[in-house]
């Protein structure tokens, strides 16, 4: 973690800046298709208690088995965080009671969890970067649901979760603003994402974040912390870093201190309320799982592993600088998620990359945001992109009819340069065409073409009205220079 | 003439594939002994429908000449099992009213070989307990009394129902389970055999869990062979478990008579208990004599660790027992009583559906692995764990192919004599078989004599891990040399 302190990011108290000191404990839920320690099904959606198997609802006599497709899943994300594998980690029963937890504890990894230490690196907004580090990665089960709306007297309870796992991954206090946080957990995602190994959809639950906030003037120790528990969204992550890191400065700075405890944030009424106290945690008396052998694997499996992992966001980004001489910003939007790399990729191949990136950032994006699409269901391919960026490189079309030509296509469909010919689309490159619509322009407007020889940013005016008189298919480039030589400007 | 049901289950597989009679008729036989039986409670749900129907499926198939290796033998089952259609209580009121919709691995593995399901059989609550007087639905009584007197014995725990209806001739041979003593000591008390397997010999899928670490399924008979045969047909891999060993299953019938000739049995020095019964000493020399006669070599050993086993298991059984008794909260299934809150429920539930001894193995679970006290109970446990194993494979190491150990300090106890004050008194029972769980070893009870009061004493035989077959060879000599105890006449029915 970089050491100096940035002033941008102090909170103003009423007697000091406060620096907010973050860490996060992730729970991404593995892309699996089956629970961690049970057959059952891992579908979203359901009825309920449809995906329940006897090992979920902790029947007597039942017993976990691995599921390995999840240790893998597991293994992935530490490499994607360029994090130590463990080759022997053990699960542990982690005891407390609550009806949604079938078997009154749930199988964790204490001591010894899969992947240890690892990082992040996070580009921030302003274009720094910051690398977070994490401190381990373990796999768990989920809890099932409780529903305390069915029935006025009793609470019932859905276990089609029960069971399904999730990756812990903890990182380390390294975060010192909600803006840092939304960026590390926006940046985790991505990662994550790419591995294929949580899909991170936060609306079903896919990604929470329990977020660990301390504050403390500069240069003073550690502050106590609390936890805010079970926050959904990156939006609400960033409010309640905000908000909490408020409260606590308020109560230092009127003489108080802070208790460590878990507190929960109310997006609704902007606010962390107190869930439970340091006297009133769990005792969760961990222990080895009697039920399961540690956890055990070689290096090989590890490089089989790695092998097969995907490009992953940061070498993406610094080949999409490197290849396509793209900035660090554009490369970084296009590659924060896979699927718009590999459109960006599929335009950009043998065409200028640039102007790839361009199209594929300003008006594709534009577009598929204002929409509402996503990538995946853009109406516009990557093949029809791909040519209107060819017809404008070929001269076939200026840049201002390349946009009515992808809105034609956005709308209607179709391949472009069929799409050019049959609409008359193609720009005038004739320049006997031209020089007689700029003729007739010069000729009718005398007093302009004076005024023009003196201020030279006339031209501008020129250039419009021929576009006009053309229907906007001139070649720019020929007009330009045609109206620069008739009118004597330099 | 013998009655059907007094045979061994050797005997009576060979009179079915000979026709003798028929798998109905050996059922038959059964049940009606048990209905004349149930004075020794050793039954807690007779099944006779379902055991007349598997009866005359192994007819049909004995007269296809398709018997398969239990075909009609009839069979009763610890209620630990979980058996699907027909209620599983753990001999808890916790669990009353709960009938599995699923069949526990091991006694899969007997039906699928052709064995008869006879019921249900009585054992301590959880299988906490050496006596079956933990039970939440009565004490089994042993079928045994001592000569001149009318007391009513234990049968031993926590499988006395077993072992009782072992005994007593109310099945050919039944299932158990093991985790500090639970068939070896049932078995001593009762003058049967008993065998507690390798831990991950036999599948723990669908038995209900006390100590995961440590529980393991045997059978209880009346003879070494029919142990041997009961076991070849529970154990074997399964998938399902994963502390089951992905191993072979031996052909444990064939080594019964091997013999032990050119074996070298240890006697180790440290089972010599403090007030040790001249009578369990004589019993335990004459033992060694016995397998000396048949040709083995008799060597002391030392086993320096055995004195911290007992404290130690009673902190890592309760330990895990703390966790795996959690499931029972009234929510999904069997008991519940209900509160004003969820706490309430747990609460209320848990005071009425567990028996007194669960709820101190559960106490003290909870307070070994409690933050503060986990490194100087659980970590410690483990350790002594550790060291015990050690002891066991240094005497293997130099030369051990088996160990001879009495299994029990004494014959059975009155029913109410012993632990209503001090459990430890009850714990003590297990001092010499506990060793074996911890090392996850196997250990077999072979009845080798009788005491002052004609009461059958029992002594152990532990092995190498998954040398289940130098045991069974090591303890025929033993039954041949001892000769099979006799029961006395049945006074129960």
């Amino acid at each position: 973690m970089t050491a100096a302190v940035n002033p941008k990011k102090l909170i103003k108290g009423g007697l000091h800046d406060w620096e907010v000191v973050i860490g996060m404990e992730i729970h991404a839920q593995v892309t699996s298709r089956s629970k961690l320690f049970s057959g059952a099904s891992t579908e979203f959606g359901g009825e309920p208690n449809d995906h329940v198997s006897l090992v979920d609802a902790a029947m007597p006599g039942m017993l976990p088995v691995i599921n390995e497709e999840c240790v893998a899943q597991a293994v992935r994300t530490g490499l994607g965080l360029k994090a130590r594998i463990n080759h022997r980690s053990v699960f542990d029963r982690k005891n407390y009671f609550y009806p949604d937890l079938p078997q009154g504890y749930q199988i964790s990894q204490f001591k010894d969890p899969i992947v240890g230490e690892g990082e992040v690196l996070v580009d921030l907004p302003d274009g720094e970067s910051i690398t977070v580090g994490i401190e381990r990665l373990h796999l768990e089960q989920d809890a099932g649901k409780s529903l305390h709306d069915q029935n006025p007297t009793q609470s019932f309870v859905d276990l089609n979760r029960s069971g399904v796992a999730l990756m812990e991954i903890v990182s380390r206090p390294d975060l010192r603003s909600s803006e840092e946080a939304r960026a590390y957990v926006t940046k985790l995602r991505t990662i994550l994402r790419y591995l294929g190994t949580c899909d991170g959809d936060m609306e079903k639950g896919s990604l929470r974040a329990d977020v660990n906030v301390s504050v403390r003037k500069v240069g003073d120790p550690l502050g106590t912390r609390c936890e805010i528990k079970n926050v959904n969204s990156i939006r609400f992550i960033g409010q309640a870093i905000e908000t909490e890191a408020r409260r606590q400065i308020a109560i230092i700075e009127d003489g108080g201190t802070i208790s460590q405890e878990t507190r929960l944030f109310d997006p609704g009424k902007g606010e962390t309320r107190s869930m439970r106290s340091k006297e009133e945690a769990h005792d969760y008396r961990y222990f080895p799982d009697p039920d399961l052998l540690p956890l055990e694997f070689d290096q090989a499996y590890v490089d089989a592993l790695a092998e097969g992992l995907p490009e992953l966001p940061d070498a993406k980004k610094a080949r999409f600088i490197e290849s396509y001489g793209l900035s660090a910003y554009d490369a970084g939007v296009l590659i924060a998620e896979r699927a718009s790399a590999d459109y960006f990729e599929a335009v950009a191949k043998g065409r200028d990359g640039k102007a790839a990136a361009n199209w594929v950032i300003n008006e594709l994006f534009g577009r598929l945001n204002k929409e509402g699409h996503s990538i995946e269901t853009s109406p516009v391919s990557a093949d029809q992109l791909g040519a209107i960026v060819d017809l404008i490189g070929e001269g076939v079309i200026s840049g201002k009819i390349a946009k009515d030509l992808f809105e034609v296509v956005w709308s209607e469909g179709g391949e472009p340069r069929a799409l050019v010919e049959s609409r008359g689309m193609r720009q005038v490159t004739d320049t006997g065409a031209i020089e007689a619509a700029v003729d007739d322009i010069i000729a009718k407007n005398p007093d302009k073409v004076a005024q023009a020889r003196e201020k030279p940013t006339l031209l501008g005016w020129f250039v419009g009205q021929t576009m006009k008189a053309t229907g906007g298919k001139a070649n720019p480039a020929a007009v330009n220079a045609l109206l620069k030589a008739k009118l004597g400007i330099e | 003439m013998t009655s059907l049901n007094e045979l061994t289950l050797a005997e009576a597989r060979d009179g079915l594939k000979a026709g003798d009679f028929s798998a109905a008729d050996l059922t038959r036989a059964h049940l009606a002994a048990m209905e004349k039986a149930r004075g020794l409670n050793a039954y807690l749900v007779e099944t006779p429908e379902r055991a007349l129907a598997m009866a005359d499926a192994a007819d049909a198939k004995l007269a296809a000449g398709e018997a398969r290796p239990l075909e009609g033998i009839p069979l009763g089952i610890k209620d630990l099992f979980c058996t699907d259609g027909v209620a599983t209580t753990a001999g808890s009121k916790i669990l009353e009213g709960f009938t599995p919709a699923y069949e526990s691995a091991v006694t899969a593995n007997l039906w699928r070989d052709g064995a008869v399901m006879l019921g249900k059989l009585n054992l301590d609550e959880f299988a906490m307990g050496s006596s079956n007087e933990t039970s939440a639905y009565g004490d089994a009584v042993s079928p045994w009394r001592r000569a001149g007197s009318e007391t009513k014995l234990v049968p031993g725990g926590s499988s006395g129902g077993s072992a009782a209806a072992v005994a007593a001739h109310l099945c050919l041979g039944a299932t158990a389970t093991d985790t500090g003593g639970s068939i070896r000591q049932p078995a001593a008390f009762t003058g049967t055999v008993g065998i507690k397997p390798t831990y991950g010999r036999c599948s723990r899928w669908g038995t209900v869990a006390y100590a995961s670490s440590l529980d393991q399924a045997g059978p209880i008979a009346r003879t070494v062979r029919d142990c041997a045969i009961l076991l070849g047909s529970m154990a074997g891999q399964d998938s399902r478990d994963t502390t089951c060993a992905d191993l072979p299953v031996p052909d444990f019938e064939a080594a019964v008579t091997r013999g032990v000739k050119g074996l070298t049995i240890g006697i180790p020095k440290e089972y010599r208990v403090e007030g040790m019964s001249a009578e369990i000493q004589a019993l335990w020399d004459r033992g060694a004599e016995m397998l000396r006669d048949a040709g083995a070599t008799i060597r002391e050993i030392s086993l320096p660790h055995t004195q911290y086993a007992l404290p130690a298991y009673y902190i890592v059984a309760p330990a895990e027992a703390s966790s795996n008794l959690a499931r029972y909260d009234g929510v999904r299934y069997g008991l519940r009583v209900p509160g004003k809150d969820i706490a309430g429920l747990y609460e209320n539930t848990r005071a009425a559906g567990f028996g007194r001894e669960v709820k101190r193995r559960i106490m003290i679970g909870t307070y070994v692995l409690s933050a503060g006290y986990y490194d100087a109970y659980y970590v410690r446990a483990q350790r002594i764990r550790t060291l015990i194993k050690r002891d066991f494979e240094q005497a293997y190491a130099a030369g051990i192919d088996a160990i001879l150990t009495p299994a029990t300090p004494s014959a059975a106890f009155g029913i109410g004599e012993k632990g209503s004050g001090d459990p430890v008194e009850m714990y003590l029972q297990d001092v010499f078989t506990i060793t074996v769980n911890m090392a996850g070893l196997p250990g077999i009870s072979v009845p080798a004599g009788l005491d002052a009061q004609g009461l059958p004493l029992g002594l152990q035989l532990i092995g190498r891990p998954f040398d289940e077959e130098t045991l069974f060879a090591a303890a025929q000599v033993i039954e041949e040399a001892a000769g099979r105890t006799r029961l006395p006449a049945a006074w129960w029915a």
